[in-house]
C-alpha cells in the first residue's frame, strides 16, 4: 500500500525528487535566482527590516511647519527673491531716503536710496537699525483705554466713538504735541483736525532742539553746503554725527576732504567743543572749550572776521588762525554752532553774513525743515497744562515725560488735563500716563510724505501690512476729525499739485523722492531774532558760571528722544569715540579724574536743578578741563525689554531758561559703587605702530604724494624687497574674479553705519552689556579708533623702551583721532586657513577666505592666529540661551525672526564666524549676471558696509576687472596712499587702506618719522 | 643579570631579599585600604565631581562659561593641556630613554612614573576636546572616510599633528606600561586569596606563566617599545610646541620652541614624579626602593632641564632684540613689564631661580626641600604656559583688540577638576596595581656579591621598622645579611 503525497511523487519527476526528502528547503544561491521553490529567507529579513524601520519612522512625529501659499501670488513677489521699495526714514532726528529690501513680503534690510539728492545713498546707523524696530515686541499691539491704572484692549469703533465724543465735549484748548513733522500731508491732516476742533494748537518740540538756530534765522533752518566750504569752523556742532542732518552733511563734507594726486587740496576744519564728538575727532584743529565759553568764542570770532561786538573774554591762537583763514576764504567758508542759545546763533548768522557765505555755503531760500520745535511754545504749553487751561492733549510720537527737561511738570500737567490721548507706538513714559492709546503704525507699514528741505519731497510706502492692530496716526486724527478717507487717498490727493499724472505719481513712489514743495510754513517763532549787537551784549553780559560744567550731548547711535532705546542693534553700537555700548556714563577729563582719584567705572552722583543721576566715570581724552559730559537718550523705564534701565536719563539736568540749554553747572560726589562700562576697545592709543595704520600731512602730500606712506621692506639677498616677494607659500590663481576692498581713511569719519549695516545683513547676534564687558561682541565689522599720544618712539633713547612703551599707552590730553574700519582682510596667505584642523576655513577661487560653519568644530586657533582679530566665536547659543532673550530677543520669537536675512545662516553655538565680503550678495550678483549671459558689472555687487557708507569711504569690487572702480583706484594710489595693514607679515590682504591725510600737523607718530 | 660595579652604592637599600620585595609591594595591594588612602581618595573624588560639573556647564551652555574673549581665545584650557602633556613626559623618559641608557635606578620609579604619564595624558586629552566649540563633532579631526565632499582633515594644521602625536604617545605609553605590569599581576594572582581578586588578576595577567620564553619575549618587547617610545619623548612636545611656533602671533612664532618645550616638559615631568614619589614612598613605606639617591638623581635632571628652559627664556629675549621686529620686541617687553608681569615673575622665579638651589648637596638630598621644590616647579611650569599663551595673545598686532583675560569659576573648576581626575586614577592605581615593578627591581637587588641576600623571616619584618633616612648623606645598606652564606 502506498499513498502518494501528490501527483508529483507519483510521477517522480527528477526536479521533485531532488528536494523531496531533504530536511530543509534549498538555500537560494543568489539574488538573481528566480527559483520559486527556494525559501525567501533573505527576502523575509529584508521585509522585516523594512517593516521595523518603517514602523519606527512612522511612529516618529514630524514637526508640523505651517506654510500658507498665496492664493493669488502677487505679481512682483517671488519666493526667495528680494524686492526693493523706496521709502523714507525720519523719526524726528535725522532724515534718510531708504530702499527697503523685502523678502517674501517682509522688510529685512534698509539701504540708502541713491536717488535722493539729500542723502544720496548714504544711511545713518540709526536708519540702518530701524528695520529691527518694526519687529519690536515692545510696541503696543492694539488700541487701549486706561482703566484702573492699566491699559485694556478696546475695539476700534468703540474707541473712536469714545474719543470723538470726548473731543467734542472738550472745553479748553486741545494741544497736539509732537516732535518736528516734515510731512506735508500729516500737517494737513492736523490742520483738518484743527478745523474740526478749532481750539486745537499743534506744538512741536525737539529733544535735540535747534530752537535757538531757528530763532536767529527768523524761523528757518538754514541749509548748509559743506562741500563748498574751504574753511569750516564748528562751535560745538556735531554735524557729522548728530546735528540736524548728519548723513547729508557727511556726504558734503567729504567731497572736500577726499584727496588724490590730481586734487591735492582739502578743506580745513576747526572745531571748538566741550566733549569729544565725532565731528571733533575728524577736525584738523580741535580746541576744547567749556560750554559757557561758546558764546565768547562766537563773539571773538565775530570780532576777528570784521564784526564789531565789543570785546570778548576768549582768546586762543587757534581762534585767531581760524578767523584769518575764514577771512581769506570769504564766500567759501562756513561757521556753524550746535548751541541752542539764540544769541550765539545770532552771532554765527552774522559771521556767515559778514563772510559772504549766504547763498554759497548757507542757503536761506531752500531751508531745511528737520527742526521746527519751538522751546518757548512747549514751555508755555507745559505751564498751561499745569494751569488747567488745556482740555485735551494728544501726544503724537512725543515722549516729553521722558525726554523733556521739564518732565516733572509735564507729568503733573498730564494729570490735570481732562483728556489725554497717546498716538505713540508703545505705552512709553508718556503714553502710559494717557487715558487713550491709539498706537501709530510703524513707518514701514505706512504711507507718508516728507519734505526735509524746501523743494525736496520724498515718500514712504507700506512694505508690510501692519503687524499689529494699529492705525496710522494721521488716519486716527482724520477719523476723529470726521474724515473717513484712508490716509493713502488723502496723501495722493494732497500730491496732485506735485504729481498731477498717475505716471508721475508712480515714478515718485518708485524713486521715493520727487521735487516740489508742499509743506506749509511752520508757525513763526515766539521770540524774534536778536541783532548781532544785542546778542553780543547778552553774551558779554552773561554771568560766568563757577564750578564744574556739564555738557549734554547726543550719541551717534541713540537719539536724545530715546525712541531707539529698545533697539538692541543701536544699544550695542559702540560710540565712535569712547567705544562704549549699553548705557551712558560721565565723561571726565583725565585731569579731573586724577585730582579726585576717580578710576574708570567709579559711580559719581551728578546733581543739577535739584535732580541727580548716578553714573560711572569714563576718562575721556579731549574732554575740556573743568567740564563733564553725559549722553541723552538713556535711562528709559518703559521702552521695552532691551531698552529699559540702560544708563540714566540726563534730560532733567538741562537748563530750561531761554529755551533748552544742553549744559548746566553741576556738583559731583563720589559714591561707593562701581559700575563697569562695556567698551569694545579698551586700549586707546596706536603705540606708534605705523604698519597698522598710516597718516600724513597735507603739506607733505602736496609736496610729493609718493612719500606719504611708509612701505615696509624685508631684507633679502637681493637687497630690500616688498614683503610679498619672499614667500613660503604658493600663490593662488584667480582666473575669474578677485574680490577686493579699498578703504579711504581720509573719507572715513567713523560714524559706524557700516557696523549696523553689516549686523543687519549678516544676522549678527546682539550679546548684551555683560558679554561686551567680557570682550565678546560679535560685530564682524568694527571701527578701530586710536588717540594720539604725547610720547613717541623717539624717546626710546632718552627714557628707555619700557618707560616709553608705558607712557605711549596714555592718550594726549586733547588727542588727534584716527579711525580704521576693520573687517576680515581676506588674506591671500591667510594664517587662519592653515591652522584649522578640519578645513572649515578655506580660500575660494575668487580670493575670499570662506567659512564652512557646518564643518567648524570651534578650536578657535584661527581666531588666535588672525593678526587683525576679526574672527568672532559663538560662545553661547545666542538664539536660544535664555540669558540673551532680553538683548537678542529678535532671534527668539517668530515675530523677531522675520527680520533675519534668509540668505545667511544663523550660526550655531561653538562655531567661528567672520566677515565674508557679503558672499551672499556676490553670489546673487553673479547669478543675476549669469542668467543674462554676461559678466557682473562693476558696482552691481556691493557689500552691506560699502552700500551704507555715507562718505563712500569703502570701495568694493573685482580686482581682476581692470576697469572696475577698485582697480582704477588701486592703480592710481599704488605707491602713494595705498597700503596693507601689517604688510610685513606677508599675509597679503585683499583689503587695501588709503593713508589718512591731515590738513594740520600730525601728532600720531614721532616727528622724525612723519 | 649583569654585573654591577662593586663601588656603586646599592640601588635598593635595606638588604631586601627577593621575597621581601614581593612582600613589600604586594602588601599594599592585598591589605585593606588604610584610612589615609580613603581620605585622599575622598578628596580626589570631590574634585572629580567638580570636574564633571564644570564639564557639564561647558558642554551644555558653551565655551562662554569660560573667561575667554575675542582676543584671548585660548587660556587656561591650552595652558592646562600643555602642562599635563608636559608632566606626562617624565614617564616615557624614565621608562624608555633611561632603559636604553641602562640607568638601572629607574626600575624603582618607572612603574609609577609611567602610570603618572598615562593619567597625565588622559587629563591633558580632556582639554583639546573640551575646548572645542562643538566637541560632539571632534571626530572631524580624524582623517576618516567621509561623505562631506572635499572637506577632510587639514594636514597643514598643527592641531591635526597634535591629534596624531598625542594619540600615538598615549597608545604606546599604555602598551609599554601594561606589558611591564603583566609579570607583576601574575605574582599578585598567584598570591591572591579572594575569588574576585584571583579572577581579576588572572584576567589582567593574561595567563602569564613565567616561562623562560615568556621572559625572553618580555625583555624583547620592552626593548622594542623603549625604542619606539624614545622618539616620542622628543616628538610629542615638539609637536605641541608647533601649535604655537607655526602661528604668526608675536611671542609664539619662535623657532626655539621645540627644544625649549621638550626640556620644559621633562623638567615639569620630573617635578611631578618627585611630588608623587615623595608621597608614595612614605605612604607605602617604600623608602628602601625609592632612596635618597633616586631623589638626588631626579633633582639633578630637574636642574639641568630647568637650566635649559632658563637659557631658552633668555634666548627669546635676545632674539626679540636682535631681530629688531617691533611686534616681537613689544611682546617680550609686555611679558616682563605689562599687566601680566606677575605671571612672568612667578615663572622666572619658579623655573629658573629655584631649581638652581639643587647645586647645594644639602638641598638635593633633603626630602622636604625637594618636595617644596617640586611643587614650586609645577607651579612655575603652569605659569610658563600661561605666560606664553595669554600674554602673547592679549596684546598682539592691533592695539584696538588688546584685552585682558580673567578666568571664570568654570575655568578654575576644570583645572582643579583634572587634578581630581588625576589623583583619583593615581590613588586607584596605587592601591590596586603594584606601584613598583617587582620583576625588574628583583634584577637589581644584587650588587657586589655573588649571591644576593636570602630570605630571613625574622629580619624581614624588622626591616619595615628600620628607617634608613639619614639627611645629607646617601643611604647605605644596613648589613642584614651574611655576605658569604
Amino acid at each position: 500500500m502506498k499513498y502518494w503525497k501528490g501527483i508529483e511523487e507519483l510521477e517522480s519527476a527528477p526536479e521533485f525528487m531532488q528536494s523531496a526528502f531533504a530536511e530543509f528547503m534549498p538555500v537560494k544561491e543568489s539574488h538573481e535566482s528566480s527559483d520559486a521553490t527556494s525559501a525567501p529567507r533573505r527576502d523575509f529579513l529584508k521585509l522585516m527590516g523594512f517593516g521595523v524601520a518603517a514602523a519606527t519612522l512612522a511612529s516618529c512625529e514630524t514637526p508640523v511647519r505651517k506654510a500658507i501659499p498665496y492664493l493669488n501670488k502677487p505679481e512682483e513677489v517671488d519666493p526667495a527673491i528680494s524686492n526693493f521699495y523706496a521709502s523714507t526714514y525720519f523719526t524726528g532726528s535725522d532724515y534718510n531716503a531708504v530702499l527697503v529690501k523685502a523678502r517674501d513680503g517682509r522688510p529685512i534690510k534698509l539701504e540708502g536710496n541713491p536717488e535722493s539728492p539729500i542723502t544720496r545713498g548714504g544711511l545713518s546707523a540709526r536708519a540702518q537699525a530701524a528695520v529691527l524696530s518694526l519687529y519690536d515686541g515692545g510696541r503696543l499691539q492694539h488700541f487701549a483705554v486706561k482703566k484702573n491704572n492699566s491699559h485694556e484692549k478696546v475695539e476700534l469703533p468703540a474707541f473712536d466713538r469714545e474719543v470723538r465724543s470726548k473731543l467734542a465735549a472738550t472745553t479748553g484748548r486741545i494741544a497736539i504735541v509732537s516732535p518736528t513733522i516734515i510731512s506735508p500731508s500729516t500737517k494737513k491732516a492736523i490742520a483738518e483736525f484743527a478745523t474740526r476742533y478749532p481750539s486745537t494748537t499743534h506744538v512741536m518740540y525737539d529733544a535735540q532742539s535747534a530752537s535757538g538756530l531757528l530763532q536767529a534765522n527768523n524761523g528757518v533752518l538754514p541749509a548748509y553746503d559743506f562741500s563748498k566750504a574751504n574753511v569750516i569752523v564748528s562751535l560745538g556742532a556735531d554735524f557729522l554725527g548728530t546735528w540736524i542732518s548728519p548723513v547729508e552733511y557727511a556726504k558734503q563734507y567729504v567731497v572736500n576732504r577726499k584727496v588724490s594726486s590730481t586734487k591735492r587740496t582739502m578743506s580745513r576744519h576747526f572745531q571748538f567743543e566741550t566733549a569729544m564728538s565725532l565731528t571733533g575727532s575728524n577736525a584738523d584743529v580741535r580746541v576744547p572749550v567749556k560750554p559757557s565759553e561758546i558764546g565768547a568764542v562766537a563773539l571773538a570770532l565775530y570780532n576777528a572776521v570784521g564784526g564789531n561786538g565789543g570785546s570778548s573774554s576768549y582768546t586762543n591762537p587757534q581762534l585767531t588762525k581760524a578767523a584769518a583763514e575764514l577771512s581769506a576764504n570769504r564766500g567759501s567758508s562756513l561757521v556753524v554752532s550746535g548751541s541752542n542759545d539764540p544769541a550765539v546763533q545770532a552771532l554765527v548768522a552774522a559771521i556767515n553774513q559778514t563772510l559772504g557765505n549766504l547763498g554759497t555755503t548757507v542757503d536761506l531760500t531752500a531751508p531745511s525743515n528737520v527742526r521746527q520745535g519751538d522751546d518757548a511754545r512747549m514751555a508755555a504749553l507745559v505751564n498751561e497744562m499745569n494751569n488747567g487751561t488745556v482740555g485735551a492733549v494728544i501726544f503724537y510720537n512725543a515722549n516729553p515725560v521722558y525726554n523733556h527737561p521739564l518732565a516733572e511738570k509735564v507729568k503733573s500737567g498730564i494729570a490735570k488735563v481732562p483728556l489725554t490721548i497717546s498716538l505713540n507706538d508703545r505705552l512709553d513714559e508718556t503714553g502710559s500716563l494717557c487715558q487713550y492709546a491709539a498706537p501709530d503704525s510703524h513707518w514701514l507699514e505706512s504711507w507718508n510724505d516728507f519734505e526735509p528741505k524746501r523743494g525736496y519731497l520724498s515718500l514712504s510706502q507700506p512694505v508690510i501690512t501692519p503687524l499689529f492692530a494699529t492705525r496710522q496716526a494721521q488716519e486716527s486724527l482724520l477719523h476723529w476729525a470726521g474724515n473717513n478717507t484712508t490716509y493713502y487717498k488723502y496723501l495722493r490727493a494732497n500730491w496732485r499739485g506735485v504729481t498731477p499724472t498717475d505716471a508721475a505719481w508712480d515714478k515718485a513712489v518708485h524713486d521715493g523722492v520727487a521735487t516740489g514743495t508742499a509743506l506749509p510754513a511752520a508757525p513763526a517763532m515766539l521770540m524774534a531774532a536778536l541783532s548781532p549787537a544785542v546778542a553780543a551784549s547778552q553774551i558779554s553780559g552773561a554771568a560766568k558760571p563757577s564750578g564744574i560744567e556739564l555738557a549734554l550731548y547726543e550719541k551717534v547711535g541713540l537719539s536724545a528722544t530715546g525712541c531707539e532705546a529698545n533697539n538692541p542693534f543701536l544699544q550695542e553700537l559702540p560710540d565712535p569715540i569712547s567705544k562704549a555700548t549699553w548705557g551712558n556714563y560721565l565723561a571726565v577729563p583725565r585731569k579731573m579724574a586724577v585730582e579726585n582719584k576717580w578710576e574708570q567705572g567709579d559711580v559719581i552722583k551728578v546733581t543739577a536743578n535739584g535732580h541727580s543721576v548716578e553714573l560711572p566715570v569714563l576718562i575721556q581724552p579731549g574732554q575740556t578741563n573743568g567740564t563733564v559730559s553725559i549722553a541723552l537718550g538713556y535711562g528709559r523705564t518703559q521702552a521695552g525689554k532691551a531698552g529699559d534701565k540702560v544708563g540714566e536719563n540726563a534730560a532733567p539736568l538741562a537748563m530750561t531758561a531761554n529755551g533748552i540749554q544742553y549744559m548746566n553747572v553741576v556738583t559731583l560726589a563720589k559714591t561707593d559703587a562701581t559700575s563697569p562700562i562695556a567698551q569694545t576697545q579698551t586700549h586707546q592709543t596706536l603705540m606708534d605702530r605705523k604698519p597698522v595704520v598710516q597718516e600724513n600731512t597735507l603739506a607733505k602730500y602736496k609736496e610729493n604724494p609718493k612719500e606719504v606712506t611708509e612701505y615696509e621692506k624685508v631684507a633679502t639677498p637681493d637687497g630690500l624687497e616688498a614683503p610679498g616677494k619672499v614667500s613660503l607659500w604658493q600663490d593662488y590663481q584667480y582666473n575669474n574674479h578677485h574680490w577686493g576692498m579699498a578703504v579711504d581713511l581720509n573719507s572715513c569719519i567713523g560714524c559706524g553705519s557700516c557696523v549696523i549695516g553689516c549686523q543687519a545683513e549678516n544676522n549678527i547676534a546682539v550679546v548684551g552689556k555683560q558679554q561686551v564687558i567680557n570682550r565678546r561682541e560679535m560685530h564682524w565689522m568694527r571701527i578701530d579708533r586710536y588717540y594720539s599720544s604725547d610720547t613717541h618712539k623717539d624717546s626710546f633713547d632718552t627714557k628707555g623702551k619700557v618707560a616709553t612703551y608705558a607712557a605711549m599707552e596714555d592718550p594726549s590730553e586733547n588727542p588727534q583721532v584716527i579711525f580704521q574700519p576693520m573687517m576680515c582682510q581676506q588674506c591671500n596667505h591667510a594664517p587662519c586657513e592653515t591652522v584649522c584642523p578640519v578645513l572649515a576655513t578655506t580660500h575660494s577661487s575668487e580670493g575670499i577666505n570662506q567659512m564652512t560653519y557646518n564643518r567648524c568644530i570651534g578650536t578657535r586657533y584661527c581666531a588666535n592666529n588672525c593678526p587683525y582679530k576679526v574672527r568672532r566665536f559663538n560662545w553661547f547659543s545666542y538664539y536660544s540661551n535664555e540669558k540673551f532673550e532680553t538683548v537678542n530677543g529678535h532671534m527668539f520669537t517668530d515675530l523677531g525672526r522675520m527680520v533675519l536675512n534668509p540668505d545667511v545662516t544663523v550660526r550655531a553655538r561653538g562655531v567661528m564666524e567672520k566677515c565674508t565680503f557679503c558672499i551672499q550678495r556676490i553670489q546673487l550678483g553673479k547669478l543675476e549676471a549669469k542668467k543674462q549671459k554676461r559678466r557682473p558689472k562693476d558696482g552691481e555687487i556691493v557689500t552691506a558696509c560699502a552700500q551704507s557708507c555715507p562718505t563712500e569711504a569703502i570701495v568694493f569690487g573685482d580686482m581682476r576687472d581692470p576697469e572696475s572702480r577698485i582697480s582704477k583706484l588701486l592703480r592710481r594710489e599704488d605707491g602713494e596712499r595705498a597700503f596693507h595693514s601689517l604688510d610685513s607679515i606677508n599675509v597679503q590682504p585683499n583689503v587695501t587702506y588709503l593713508t589718512k591725510i591731515r590738513n594740520s600737523e600730525s601728532e600720531f607718530f614721532a616727528k622724525e618719522n612723519a | 643579570m649583569q654585573h654591577v660595579s662593586a663601588v656603586r652604592e646599592p640601588l635598593v637599600t635595606g638588604g631586601k631579599t627577593l621575597h621581601d620585595v614581593t612582600q613589600d609591594i604586594c602588601y599594599q595591594v592585598e591589605a585593606k585600604p588604610n584610612i589615609r588612602w580613603m581620605a585622599a581618595l575622598s578628596v580626589a573624588l570631590f574634585f572629580l565631581g567638580v570636574f564633571f560639573y564644570s564639564v557639564y556647564r561647558t558642554v551644555w551652555y558653551g565655551i562662554g562659561e569660560w573667561g575667554l574673549n575675542k582676543t584671548v581665545n585660548w587660556a587656561w584650557d591650552i595652558t592646562n593641556f600643555v602642562w599635563w602633556v608636559g608632566i606626562g613626559h617624565a614617564g616615557t623618559l624614565i621608562s624608555a630613554v633611561l632603559l636604553l641608557f641602562r640607568q638601572k635606578w629607574r626600575s624603582s620609579i618607572n612603574r609609577a612614573a609611567e602610570a603618572m604619564t598615562i593619567f597625565a595624558v588622559i587629563c591633558a586629552a580632556m582639554f583639546p576636546v573640551l575646548h572645542m566649540g562643538r566637541p560632539w563633532l571632534a571626530f572631524y579631526v580624524f582623517p576618516l572616510q567621509n561623505t562631506l565632499g572635499s572637506l577632510w582633515a587639514n594636514f597643514n594644521s598643527p592641531l591635526l599633528w597634535d591629534v596624531f602625536a598625542i594619540s600615538t604617545y598615549f597608545t604606546v605609553s599604555l602598551v609599554f606600561w601594561y606589558i611591564g605590569l603583566i609579570p607583576d599581576f601574575a605574582s599578585i594572582r598567584d598570591r591572591a586569596k579572594g575569588t574576585i581578586a584571583k579572577f581579576s588578576y588572572s584576567m589582567l595577567s593574561f595567563g602569564w606563566k613565567g616561562s623562560a620564553k615568556a621572559w625572553s619575549r618580555y625583555e624583547t618587547v620592552s626593548l622594542i617599545l623603549a625604542g619606539v617610545s624614545t622618539p616620542l619623548v622628543l616628538s610629542v612636545h615638539t609637536i605641541v610646541s608647533m601649535d604655537f611656533a607655526t602661528s604668526v602671533v608675536p611671542g609664539w612664532h619662535t623657532t626655539i620652541f621645540p627644544p625649549y618645550f621638550v626640556a620644559g616638559a621633562i623638567f615639569s615631568g620630573f617635578a611631578m614624579v618627585l611630588t608623587l614619589m615623595l608621597i608614595t614612598r612614605v605612604v607605602f613605606r617604600l623608602e628602601d626602593y625609592i632612596t635618597l639617591e633616586h631623589i638626588a638623581l631626579m633633582n639633578k635632571i630637574m636642574m639641568v632641564t630647568g637650566s635649559i628652559v632658563g637659557v631658552a627664556y633668555i634666548t627669546e629675549f635676545f632674539i626679540a632684540w636682535y631681530s629688531q621686529v617691533e611686534f616681537e620686541q613689544y611682546a617680550f617687553i609686555n611679558r616682563a613689564t605689562g599687566p601680566y608681569w606677575w605671571a612672568y615673575a612667578s615663572m622666572m622665579t619658579c623655573n629658573v631661580i629655584t631649581p638652581q638651589l639643587v647645586w647645594f648637596r644639602r638641598v638635593r638630598y633633603s626630602i622636604p626641600l625637594t618636595f617644596a621644590l617640586s611643587i614650586v616647579v609645577n607651579i612655575g611650569m603652569w605659569f610658563e604656559r600661561f605666560v606664553i599663551i595669554v600674554t602673547s595673545l592679549h596684546r598682539d598686532y592691533l592695539p584696538s583688540s588688546w584685552a585682558m583675560f580673567s578666568p571664570s569659576i568654570i575655568d578654575i573648576g576644570l583645572y582643579v577638576g583634572t587634578l581630581g581626575l588625576f589623583f583619583t586614577l593615581f590613588l586607584l592605581f596605587a592601591k590596586f596595581f603594584p606601584v613598583i615593578n617587582m620583576a625588574e627591581i628583583k634584577t637589581i637587588l644584587k650588587y657586589t656579591v655573588d649571591n644576593g641576600p636570602t630570605y630571613n623571616p625574622e629580619k624581614a619584618h624588622a626591616a619595615h621598622a628600620h628607617q634608613p633616612a639619614i639627611h645629607g648623606a646617601p643611604a647605605s645598606a644596613p648589613v642584614t645579611y651574611n655576605k658569604h652564606d
